[in-house]
């Protein structure tokens, strides 16, 4: 294929990603360096139902001007990513230098809202993510050995898990893992501890919302597994049989290292999605325990009446820096398989 | 599902009468659309004024739980898509700040003559909305429970807690208390009740300069805290839907929630009749002793777009008279604590009418109030729980809200 004729094909793609990918992502980064123009305030006298307070208010006059010259506010350079709700520079060097130990210096960076939810989402997808692609692969080779009357409704109900919308799964979660609901009841009865809690105690939280993930994503291992599954070449299989290979030798030595590329994929989407990890905060109510870049994200835009862009754009580009920090050793580990094999 | 179709059908009869009477509210024309948020208070109101529609005169409206959310864009476009804003103490004030809802004066003179004075909103001496109805959360309590163990109804934190003790420890109820714990909004809102009763102020007097890393703020969250010995631990989830199923199902003797709950809770119609006849309503304890009512006021009322022709903000200023006008409010009494001329207080307003006569204070209308409603939200719970002090909780608190105050340009 000539350069012109690949130009021409793909021309309406890389138009997409511009539009739809690069543009948004470069309007972000503008953004994350902008910060509000100092409000001009004057001291008023609020009067209501409940009486007249004095009270401050924006002056709408003298901020109208200031908005219509600079309508993307003020610049702020880097110092949004660099304050105590980022990445927190300055307090991190303070907390270096007035610790008196390790122990002590680790408990205060994690009191800092960034670093507080950055270590819960880098734990939910170190231990997510393995535990995904170990039950995807499980399942898997499970329901490919199952008679063939029985493996369409098997996979079916394998699927519920993913095909259940995020936020409809983890609240139905949510209030089976409720005192009174049937899975928090049964525990409650099983460890015979009638204060048992899984929303209350931060680590039982962890774990909820960690096998929330598990089930929520290992259908989708499952699926690409299965897939692969039915292309593992039957030779191969049968000379591993003639050679004396027992069922666990034939996955250990065929199959798996035939779905290798499989599971890096499947690693690479598991690493995307679970950084990004969200919904099951809200749907667990697990914000007091659990917080992660997203939820930051969210508060930011969210809770307050006032929207905070800035800060919401610095911790998008944070997140999507860590997101390429991840997925760095899988890439070069793939560039350079399909060198060796090129 | 019955009681919303006899409300709906006593608005429309009413509504109907009135029309006849005051011949299509008199507008001559221009378009009213209403933004607010989703209770049956505000749908009577909408409903109400939606009878002002004729040939020329367009009434629409949308109720939804995310017009905090909406309302900043929707009225930053010129025409504006909604004319009637609906907001309360707090979402009135991103519209202050961006400027974007006008100076109400001239049609109250015009066309308010309904109004008294206390239900005008005035900000720098203009009036900037009319407020239409009260709310503030207060003291839900169970009176056979309190009568059977001879409590006396708490009037502070202090009895409050004494109470639930005595409870617990006769083994009547494992956690006789609740509230709104939930971090967030919620949690917040509960720092903000308590804090006000200890008769601080949030902010250095006319400055955004934060002012609760004091003896009010140590006292605010030791309450807090000790609130939460009597809670199920599952009360970092609480919020004021969460806790209701837990009264019905008998197993609170106190909880603080919303006035405009109030009705839902002792209704005929609650699933568990028995607890809502039991249930009586007071004001929200007191943080120090003969103090105020710990409970922050709040006011619903209703804004006009600034970017919007004067012919509809006419209408729309016209169409809001019908919707909150004696004849609709009287007619709708239980449904929340109205501010309108002729309201008689029915049972359910009980807990807001004590707030108000113990003279609660009102929630702050300051711009940067916001940021630190959502500072609160993020870092009162790691204390509740347990894992840190109360000093570095207010420290938390105090870096978090300076960091976006000064991205929102509000502190240097």
């Amino acid at each position: 294929m000539t350069h012109k004729e690949f130009m021409a094909f793909i021309w309406p793609s890389l138009l997409a990603m511009a539009l739809f990918i690069a543009v948004p992502i470069i309007s972000v980064a503008y953004q994350s360096m902008f910060v509000e123009h100092e409000q001009i305030m004057i001291e008023t006298e609020t009067c209501g139902p409940f009486g007249c307070t004095p009270e401050v208010a924006v002056d709408q006059d003298a901020m109208r001007k200031v908005r219509e010259d600079s309508p993307a506010g003020r610049f702020n350079g880097l110092d949004t990513y660099t304050n105590s709700s980022h990445l927190a520079t300055d307090e991190i060097t303070e907390i270096v230098a007035t610790s008196e130990n390790f122990g002590e210096i680790r408990d205060r960076i994690m009191n800092l809202p960034f670093y507080k939810a950055l270590i819960f989402t880098l734990s939910y997808t170190f231990i997510v993510t393995p535990l995904v692609i170990v039950f995807g692969f499980i399942i898997a080779v499970v329901v490919n050995s199952i008679p063939s009357f029985l493996k369409g409704p098997v996979i079916f109900f394998s699927l519920l898990p993913m095909i259940v919308t995020p936020l409809v799964g983890s609240l139905v979660l949510f209030w089976m893992i409720d005192s009174r609901g049937v899975v928090g009841a049964f525990l409650q009865y099983l460890f015979a501890d009638p204060s048992l809690s899984l929303k209350a105690s931060p680590t039982l939280t962890w774990v909820t919302l960690f096998v929330y993930g598990v089930w929520h994503s290992a259908p989708f291992a499952f699926v690409v597994f299965y897939a692969g599954l039915q292309t593992v070449p039957s030779d191969t299989l049968e000379s591993s049989m003639v050679d004396g290979a027992n069922r666990w030798e034939q996955i250990r030595f065929v199959v798996m290292p035939y779905l290798l590329p499989l599971a890096t994929f499947v690693a690479l989407m598991q690493l995307m999605d679970n950084f990004r990890i969200f919904e099951p905060i809200i749907g667990f109510s697990a914000s007091a325990s659990a917080t992660s870049l997203s939820y930051l994200i969210y508060t930011d835009l969210r809770e307050a009446e006032t929207p905070l862009f800035g800060s919401a754009a610095a911790t998008s580009m944070l997140t999507i820096i860590g997101v390429i920090i991840l997925l760095l050793p899988v890439l070069f580990r793939n560039a350079r398989e399909f060198n060796r094999k090129a | 599902m019955k009681f919303k179709l006899t409300t709906a059908l006593v608005a429309c009869g009413l509504a109907m009468s009135t029309t006849a009477a005051l011949a299509d509210c008199g507008i001559e024309g221009g378009s009213v659309r209403i933004l607010s948020n989703d209770f049956e208070a505000l749908h009577v109101i909408a409903d109400a004024a939606k009878t002002c529609a004729n040939d020329s005169v367009e009434v629409t409206s949308n109720a939804t739980t995310e017009h905090k959310n909406i309302q900043v864009p929707a009225l930053t476009t010129n025409p504006a898509s909604y004319t009637v804003p609906i907001v309360a103490t707090n979402s009135i004030v991103p519209l202050l700040n961006e400027d974007l809802i006008r100076p109400l004066d001239a049609y109250v003179e015009k066309w308010g003559q309904q109004l008294l004075p206390q239900q005008l909103i005035k900000v720098d001496g203009k009036v900037m909305a009319i407020a239409f109805m009260a709310n503030a959360q207060h003291l839900f309590y169970r009176k056979d429970i309190l009568e059977e163990h001879g409590i006396a109804v708490p009037g502070t934190y202090a009895e409050l807690i004494e109470a639930s003790k005595m409870l617990k420890d006769k083994g009547v109820m494992e956690y006789p208390l609740a509230a709104n714990f939930k971090p967030g909004w919620n949690l917040a809102a509960e720092f903000v009740n308590a804090y006000l009763g200890t008769g601080g102020d949030f902010f250095k007097a006319g400055s955004a300069e934060l002012d609760i890393d004091n003896a009010n703020g140590m006292k605010t969250l030791e309450t807090l805290k000790a609130m939460t010995n009597y809670m199920s631990p599952d009360y970092v989830t609480y919020d004021t839907n969460g806790v209701k199923p837990i009264w019905e199902a008998n197993e609170l003797a106190f909880v603080t929630s919303w006035g405009s709950r109030a009705s839902a809770y002792i209704g005929d119609d609650s699933p568990a009749p028995e607890i809502a006849k039991a249930t009586a309503l007071a004001a929200m304890p007191a943080l120090m002793d003969g103090g105020v009512p710990s409970a922050a006021l709040w006011w619903d009322g209703f804004t006009i777009a600034k970017n919007i022709s004067d012919e509809d903000a006419e209408a729309s200023f016209r169409a809001m008279m019908k919707g909150i006008s004696p004849q609709v409010i009287a007619e709708n009494q239980e449904l929340a604590v109205w501010l309108v001329d002729g309201y008689a207080p029915t049972p359910a307003a009980d807990g807001v009418v004590a707030n108000l006569q113990g003279k609660a204070r009102p929630y702050p209308m300051v711009p940067y109030m916001g940021l630190l409603h959502t500072a609160l939200g993020d870092n009162v719970i790691e204390y509740l729980q347990g894992s840190e002090s109360a000093e570095q909780a207010l420290d938390d608190i105090t870096a978090a809200y300076n960091t976006a105050a000064k991205e929102a340009g509000f502190l240097n």
